[in-house]
């Protein structure tokens, strides 16, 4: 099992080297999108990305915000998580800009007019005091490995100035001061950033199906039921031990997502049933478009049946004790979640602003069809292999699972 | 392979042809001219009594209007106006436009709408030309995360190609797609010869800059750019007229001064057929259409 989990990883990372190196190689020429549907996949893989992040974020400041104490354990590895799927999350849409090199002029020269300069700033934000979170939930544990030899060691030392005495009660009491302070700051950044990506569609009133005050709410309803779901998969898949605690904590997650998962379905009833009720306008026919359109099975298939459908099914199996089927139920929301954020992009993109343009002027680049393209796909796997290594990279070389690492724990 | 170079050959003589052309077409036509009175045929003492006929090629007028905005000081204010009646949808003015700033595949500022209308043989069609309506109220301009495009004086919203990080958000944001992105493609791209042609290689002046394009790991702009028609700034500069303009067969399309009462364009727009693109967003756009 464990030999086959390494086999897809080398089989995904080569993948995903390959689609880092074409995207430097050959710029944009490889990409399926174009002028009329100027954002793909990429922005699609962002949006998710970033509202795994949020969420995973969210649930820590349950924990140090408002004293949730069943879910200590997971909120350093939730900062983890968060930290790993910011990365993603930028990474993927720093490819997708034309000019890579000139990223830093939204620092150097912003349009705070702009919702994107407004996100940017507010990742900068938020990337800097998940970092602060992280060094102030986990330097209680360094001293203990300040005599190690290798990174862990070196990071101990670094991290605490060579300390070697552990940390007083007193010493953690206020450590956990500090947190309860950046995660209160944490969360309204984090509802800010996360409501502003809504918002950053939102706010365009060329864009029909976007132009709606129910986006920034949708954004953040779904980065807590994605965010959610994954923690919730990687913690009764990857937990190191399942003991009773574990089994206890893991049902309260799968409950949680159950909620979430149909809260969520009440706002997307709210996003679909308004505008085509009486059947009539543009956002009637490009919403028909989506749910009946050629591409009905990433609505159908992969939202509905495998995005909810199944996964209520099993978790309502679960909660009764089926832990695999929590798991799992959590693991199918978060991938498929994608398939929600690629419908929040597309559709309205691939609805024609001015009836007949397409047919003004042939070109690939000038339609109003899009279909990721290998090499997009390729991109976004070099993203998930990036989190993923990240995020295991950390687990192993920081106390980040109850105090410890990865290999004591296990 | 002698078959190749002589193909070569021949494109190059027929691209050196299309530059002089122009560097040509690029002269001022000659204003201030007065009108050419028409020379009527003697009229019979019996027959209809005829109006004293005056004509004048609207070019013309519309270069003369252009110099006394250039002259008289004060920021013009630029509209064209486009008369969908006159308008045969001969596409020459998208094509002009392609060259007059060497357009890549994938990039056009003025593309022509044909709509047909009925069914044969109760058919017609007609024709909707479609350049950047430089709005006044411009919803591409707000959402620049850098500031890379706003808003001129006289009317145009500009493009900085050396600022514009290409995130497409202008793109999205514009309600007439007006705008495009290069994505560095070429005309002679997979086509068989030896690379890019000499009319690929020429440099860009919109905006009153040289820009050369080339794709790269760091691309050159406009590669990589939100790009959209400029209303010829670089050609208004040098006191001519936008090439769409100039270029159209039916003298459809009109260019000028609307803060001069005395300007072809004042008076079009003020008639009661003149329209504009979706009036319901609130764009207030510079390009007027007459119905």
């Amino acid at each position: 099992m464990r030999a086959w989990g390494w086999i897809l990883y080398g089989v995904l990372a080569a993948i995903g080297l390959a689609g880092f190196f074409l995207r430097f190689a050959t710029g944009h020429q490889l990409a399926g999108y174009g002028s009329y549907v100027p954002w793909g996949l990429w922005v699609a893989a962002y949006i998710y990305f970033i509202g795994l992040s949020a969420g995973a974020f969210l649930l820590s400041a349950l924990v140090y915000v408002f004293g949730v104490r069943r879910l200590e354990p997971i909120a350093p590895l939730a900062l983890v998580v968060a930290l790993a799927s910011l990365l993603m999350a930028l990474i993927t849409i720093w490819f997708d800009l034309g000019h890579l090199e000139r990223f830093y002029y939204v620092y150097l020269r912003p349009n705070f007019r702009s919702m994107m300069a407004w996100m940017v700033w507010l990742y900068t934000a938020y990337g800097l005091l998940l970092l602060s979170e992280l060094y102030f939930a986990l330097r209680r544990h360094l001293p203990r490995y300040a005599d190690r030899r290798g990174v862990t060691g070196l990071l101990a030392r670094l991290l605490t100035g060579g300390r070697k005495t552990p940390f007083t009660q007193e010493e953690i009491h206020r450590d956990e001061g500090i947190l309860r302070v950046l995660g209160t700051i944490g969360v309204p950044l984090a509802i800010a950033f996360h409501g502003g990506v809504g918002a950053l569609f939102g706010t365009v009133v060329a864009q029909d199906l976007w132009h709606s005050p129910i986006y920034p709410i949708l954004f953040l309803t779904g980065a807590l039921l994605s965010g959610g779901a994954l923690m919730t998969a990687v913690y009764v898949f990857f937990w190191p031990r399942k003991d009773g605690q574990w089994k206890e904590l893991s049902l309260l997650l799968g409950r949680v997502v159950l909620g979430l998962i149909l809260f969520d379905l009440l706002l997307e009833w709210a996003e679909y049933s308004i505008p085509m009720w009486y059947g009539v306008g543009s956002e009637f026919k490009a919403l028909w478009n989506t749910l009946f359109g050629p591409f009905w099975y990433v609505y159908w298939v992969f939202h509905i049946l495998l995005g909810v459908v199944v996964p209520v099914l099993l978790l309502l199996w679960g909660v009764r004790g089926r832990l695999g089927a929590i798991g799992l139920a959590s693991f199918l929301v978060a991938v498929t979640f994608l398939a929600i954020r690629l419908n929040l992009v597309i559709p309205s993109l691939v609805h024609p602003k001015l009836e007949g343009l397409v047919h003004a002027y042939h070109d690939h680049r000038l339609t109003f069809v899009y279909f990721p393209t290998w090499f997009e796909w390729s991109v976004v796997v070099f993203s998930v292999v990036l989190g993923f290594t990240v995020t295991y990279v950390l687990v192993r070389i920081l106390p980040v699972i109850e105090g410890r690492l990865l290999k004591e724990v296990a | 392979m002698s078959e190749m170079e002589s193909r070569r050959a021949f494109l190059e003589k027929v691209a050196s042809t299309v530059f002089a052309g122009m560097v040509l077409g690029g002269q001022p036509v000659k204003a201030g001219a007065e009108p050419v009175k028409v020379e009527l045929p003697p009229r019979p003492p019996d027959g209809p009594i005829l109006p004293e006929l005056e004509y004048e090629d609207v070019l013309v007028r519309m270069q003369r209007d252009l110099e006394r905005a250039l002259k008289k000081g004060t920021t013009p204010k630029w509209v064209m106006v486009i008369d969908t009646r006159k308008c045969v949808g001969c596409h020459a003015c998208t094509v002009s436009c392609a060259v007059e700033n060497k357009l890549p595949p994938g990039v056009v500022y003025r593309s022509v709408i044909e709509e047909q209308i009925g069914k044969y043989p109760e058919v017609s069609w007609r024709f909707l030309p479609r350049p950047c309506m430089q709005c006044d109220n411009p919803p591409c301009v707000p959402v620049c995360p850098v500031g890379a495009t706003w808003k001129r004086a006289d009317g145009i919203v500009e493009i900085d190609y050396d600022a514009c990080i290409g995130c497409r958000y202008c793109l999205v944001s514009c309600p007439y797609q007006a705008r495009t992105f290069d994505f560095g493609e070429s005309w002679t791209q997979d086509t068989p010869g030896q690379g890019q042609m000499p009319y690929e290689e020429l440099p860009t002046f919109e905006w009153g800059e040289v820009h050369v394009r080339k794709e790269g790991v760091v691309p050159s702009s406009p590669v990589g750019n939100a790009r959209k028609c400029s209303f010829c700034l670089h050609r208004l500069e040098h006191g001519l007229l936008p090439q769409c303009v100039t270029t159209c067969i039916g003298r459809a399309t009109f260019f000028g001064d609307a803060s001069d009462p005395e300007s072809l364009v004042f008076q079009l727009i003020h008639q009661p057929n003149a329209m504009r693109l979706k009036e319901e967003l609130g764009t207030e756009p510079r390009v007027y259409y007459l119905v």
